[in-house]
């Protein structure tokens, strides 16, 4: 009986090398594929599927975009699972690029946190004086606060401006959602909340929601977005090159001004944030060569 | 809310309808995986199923529990264990596959292996075990009293392949964490639904799940189909 099974066994193994072929198959083209993991805010707002399919005819390369919260994307970048990533977190980019996992920081762009709820501002935040206030009003009314909950850049500044107001919401009150910055929106609309959340995902839903902008503009509530590229010291078989490329050419005149033109509903959702000078840097880094 | 329900399905119907490239796509995906998963899955699973059945051996009632165990394993797991196995980090890091195509057809395989053996294993019990017997002393090579077997008792087999189908199609939780819902690539009809509706949406993940109504319906009516013809000719 063994002996008879041989012929199905070779079936089967020729099967899985065929499978395997076709894996490698795909390994092959990865030169022309650039992997990003981002956030859910620049892929919701529909900003990247206004700015890559430009990027992808000039170039030749096909982006692979995944959209998970920045705690997420950093880790898949500190894996060496993706080429590069643009994400907001700040602190966590600088300690990302610190520790060596990747390349320099570039700026992309900005726009800034505003902090949602119920239209009829139940906590009364919108005559705080700075964020600090706002969220010590909310932790004081009867409100319920919605957080990502999910170690997203959204979440970390929300972290930080619960401890620098010095005030914790009651638990009962304080519900962590553990998913993307729309379902948060939607969340809160639901359920009458408040919540914070960036100004690109906020325009892209507004209209979807029963919801207002109590409060903005304390400077602390400033987002700005970074790109970094997976360090090919770590990795040497990240498309390196793919992602400096992306980087270039989103950090140049022409990827700025996509970024500044993209608008919902007569809104501008990011302001471009380029640094010239690092601009500058960067195209000699590209001469340099990094092959 | 009424106007959102009932805008919702006409909006999804039209999108169904009017030939929409990116929905027609995001289902050619979805069938392209979950169709190579079964096919690669079922030749293993069914001589594991036909093993279990037909071969005394230690062990066995064991295997076949760990197998009916198995059905229960959610999906994020399986997604999860395969995530951290393809991840660079993971034993199979150089190979490069997570966020492909193939990670998902991995991951369909080990949701459908078990469903495919734990249906299979039970619809050969439910064959007369001399079916074998009479076409091995009647002459017949193994792989043929196989193939015989096989044919005795297919419309249960049929039935377990389109439960695994049935599940691996409409599975989100490895699919989204293996393939990463990349647009073009890997975005299927569960990872799009799961986004659609994260994003607001609701009528472009109402048509998918549509999609996915409409072929559960298809698949149902195609068994009993078979199934009627079957009992008809023998």
């Amino acid at each position: 009986m063994l002996k008879n099974i041989k012929p199905l066994i070779c079936a089967l193994s020729t099967a899985s090398c065929i499978f395997l072929v076709t894996g490698l198959a795909q390994a092959d083209r990865m030169n022309r594929t650039i992997r990003m993991a981002t956030t859910t805010s620049t892929e919701n707002s529909g900003l990247l599927r206004h700015l890559l399919p430009r990027f992808e005819q000039q170039t030749g390369y096909q982006v692979h975009v995944i959209a998970v919260g920045t705690g997420k994307a950093l880790r898949m970048g500190r894996d060496g699972d993706v080429d590069l990533i643009l994400v907001h977190a700040r602190p966590a980019e600088e300690l990302f690029v610190k520790k060596g996992y990747g390349m320099q920081r570039y700026n992309v762009m900005y726009n800034d946190f505003v902090l949602v709820g119920p239209k009829s501002d139940p906590a009364g935040i919108a005559k705080s004086k700075d964020a600090a206030e706002a969220f010590s009003r909310i932790a004081q009314s009867s409100s319920l606060f919605i957080s990502r909950g999910d170690d997203s850049g959204t979440h970390k500044k929300e972290m930080a401006l619960w401890k620098n107001s010095g005030a914790t919401p009651p638990d009962n009150r304080y519900r962590e959602a553990g998913q993307g910055m729309g379902k948060a929106l939607q969340i809160a609309g639901e359920l009458n909340a408040y919540t914070l959340t960036d100004r690109g995902t906020w325009l892209a839903y507004v209209s979807k929601l029963d919801l207002k902008i109590n409060y903005e503009g304390d400077p602390q509530l400033h987002n700005p977005y970074g790109i970094i590229a997976v360090s090919p010291e770590r990795y040497q078989d990240t498309n390196f090159k793919g992602a400096m490329n992306l980087i270039e050419w989103i950090t140049s005149k022409e990827g700025q001004e996509m970024i500044g033109k993209y608008h919902i509903a007569g809104k501008q959702l990011f302001m471009p944030a380029a640094d010239q000078k690092q601009a500058v840097a960067l195209q000699r880094h590209s001469v340099d060569g990094h092959n | 809310m009424d106007t959102i329900s009932s805008s919702i399905i006409p909006a999804a119907l039209n999108l169904l309808f009017s030939g929409d490239p990116e929905l027609w796509e995001i289902i050619a995906i979805s069938f392209r995986v979950s169709g190579t998963a079964i096919l690669i899955a079922m030749p293993a699973s069914l001589l594991t199923a036909f093993i279990l059945a037909y071969w005394q051996f230690p062990g066995r009632r064991l295997l076949i529990s760990i197998f009916n165990t198995l059905l229960a394993v959610p999906a994020v797991v399986v997604g999860l264990t395969l995530y951290l196995i393809l991840s660079r980090q993971g034993p199979l890091g150089e190979w490069k596959l997570l966020f492909t195509q193939t990670a998902m057809i991995m991951g369909q395989i080990a949701l459908a292996f078990p469903i495919l053996v734990s249906m299979g294993h039970s619809a050969l019990q439910s064959a007369d075990r001399r079916v074998w017997e009479t076409a091995r002393t009647l002459g017949a090579s193994a792989p043929r009293s196989f193939y015989t077997v096989m044919r005795e008792v297919r419309f249960g087999l049929l039935a377990a392949m389109f439960a695994a189908f049935g599940r691996i199609i409409a599975e989100v939780g490895a699919s989204m964490m293996l393939g990463g819902n990349i647009l073009h690539h890997t975005r299927n009809i569960p990872t799009a639904i799961a986004m659609e509706a994260s994003k607001g949406e609701f009528a472009l993940g109402i048509a998918l799940g549509l999609v996915l109504l409409i072929l559960a319906f298809s698949l149902n009516a195609l068994l009993h189909h078979v199934q009627g013809k079957g009992q008809l000719t023998t």
